[in-house]
């Protein structure tokens, strides 16, 4: 069956195919009654604006319809129903589920107990694929993904989105640059399986000394809870924000990403310069995701 | 008669198969016994009882070296090694706290062996270390 699970389960042809389509889906090369009469079940067990509204709009673009929860204390977990009692219902009631759950490895044990195809929207500080699609896809039509420099900025340590785009950067020799606050780096884990496979990874802890060399700046939000007090969150996170200043001299095709919402990472003066890309970033969530539903669907 | 269990291991393979102060077994345990080859041993043999195959594995997991004979009337019947299996269903607990498999879903936990240790099928975390810790 054709589940998403998890970036690492993607070759690379695999996601070159997907962002091809996703491409042809942008031109408006697409069959708008391509899943007509599909249902896609939505299932999101923690919050979530842009992923859950643009699997809906996606759905709804290709002719399908889309139903679900969107929290706990809305469905049956809330009387202690098991996710695999509630994914061997659901699989009944629609064509594809996409889920998003607090726990990490949600999806793929959803995977296990489901008939009907798995996109993970996210399980807990683990894997985003759909996330590191529309990621991959924002570089790409600004530049090839072979051989780029990437600074991956913020929280690495519990960013799955961080941690789902290293991997995929990987299959395209990127070298990557890490920046983040002590205490939030990239897991070793990460670390070392990159650095084996073959991928450079360099730590950093002073975004300005890298930033001319770099052409993609990925920007995740500190989380503030990860502090023990407001003083301490405001010192590192001050340390780590992203000003027109800071941005003077660097490469002219260098962009800047964000998976959103942000908070104080990415001064608002920025979004002005032509290196923004989040929020395009953001509306590119569309035709990839629509890429992956006709994958998994049909 | 599990022999060649590495040195101060025993009392940890009576409890993975098991045995407590409660069980009926007659039970000889013989520590830092002198090897050629391990330099120090520990052996256990316990009468009328053959193990099953998740003990197997996991004694494997804190004694790769141990070999397990069968003996009947004073004589070894069978004679084997263990082998830690490519993967481990249900014999060792997750160590992530924010793992799927340490819920209360119907699943039991489920790691790939590797070289570097095992790996969480459910929430990719890696066990390096002290994976005698986790063993349930």
């Amino acid at each position: 069956m054709n589940h998403i699970i998890s970036i690492r389960d993607l070759e690379r042809t695999d996601i070159d195919c997907l962002l091809d389509k996703a491409a042809l889906i942008h031109a408006n090369c697409y069959d708008e009654n391509s899943l007509k009469g599909k249902i896609l079940a939505l299932l999101f067990f923690e919050p979530s604006t842009r992923t859950r509204m643009s699997f809906d709009a996606a759905m709804a673009r290709l002719g399908g319809t889309s139903i679900g929860v969107d929290s706990v204390e809305a469905s049956s977990v809330a009387k202690g129903e098991t996710l695999a009692d509630t994914i061997r219902v659901v699989s009944g009631y629609a064509d594809a589920i996409v889920l998003r759950h607090p726990k990490e490895g949600a999806a793929r044990l959803a995977s296990e107990f489901s008939s009907v195809p798995i996109i993970n929207a996210g399980d807990g500080a683990g894997q985003h694929p759909s996330q590191t699609l529309l990621d991959l896809y924002t570089i790409r039509q600004s530049m090839p993904l072979e051989g780029i420099k990437v600074g991956l900025l913020g929280d690495l340590r519990y960013g799955r989105t961080a941690h789902s785009l290293a991997y995929a950067l990987s299959l395209y020799h990127a070298t990557l640059y890490t920046l983040s606050p002590k205490g939030l780096e990239l897991p070793c884990a990460i670390t070392e399986e990159l650095t084996e496979g073959g991928t450079a990874i360099i730590e950093h802890d002073d975004v300005s000394t890298i930033i001319r060399d770099l052409d993609v700046l990925y920007v995740t939000r500190i989380q503030r809870e990860r502090f023990p007090d407001s003083a301490s969150y405001f010192r590192v996170a001050s340390s780590y924000r992203i000003t027109p200043e800071l941005l003077s001299g660097v490469k002219e095709r260098l962009i800047v990403l964000h998976p959103l919402p942000r908070l104080d990472e990415i001064d608002p003066r920025v979004d002005l310069l032509p290196h923004a890309r989040y929020f395009e970033q953001s509306r590119n969530g569309i035709p990839v995701r629509m890429a992956m539903l006709q994958k998994v669907i049909s | 008669m599990i022999d060649h269990i590495t040195g101060g291991e025993a009392l940890n393979v009576l409890k993975i198969i098991g045995i407590t102060g409660f069980t009926t077994e007659s039970i000889s345990v013989a520590t830092n016994v002198k090897s050629s080859k391990m330099g120090r041993k520990d052996i256990v043999k316990i009468e009328n009882r053959e193990l099953r195959k998740e003990e197997v594995d996991r004694i494997a997991l804190i004694a790769p070296h141990a070999t397990i004979s069968i003996i009947r009337n004073f004589e070894v019947y069978e004679k084997k090694g263990v082998e830690i299996p490519r993967y481990l269903i249900g014999v060792v607990r997750c160590p992530n706290p924010g793992c799927i498999s340490n819920t209360n879903e119907p699943v039991p936990s489920q790691f790939e062996v590797s070289q570097k240790g095992l790996h969480c099928l459910y929430c990719d975390w890696m066990i390096t270390n002290d994976i005698k810790n986790y063993i349930l």
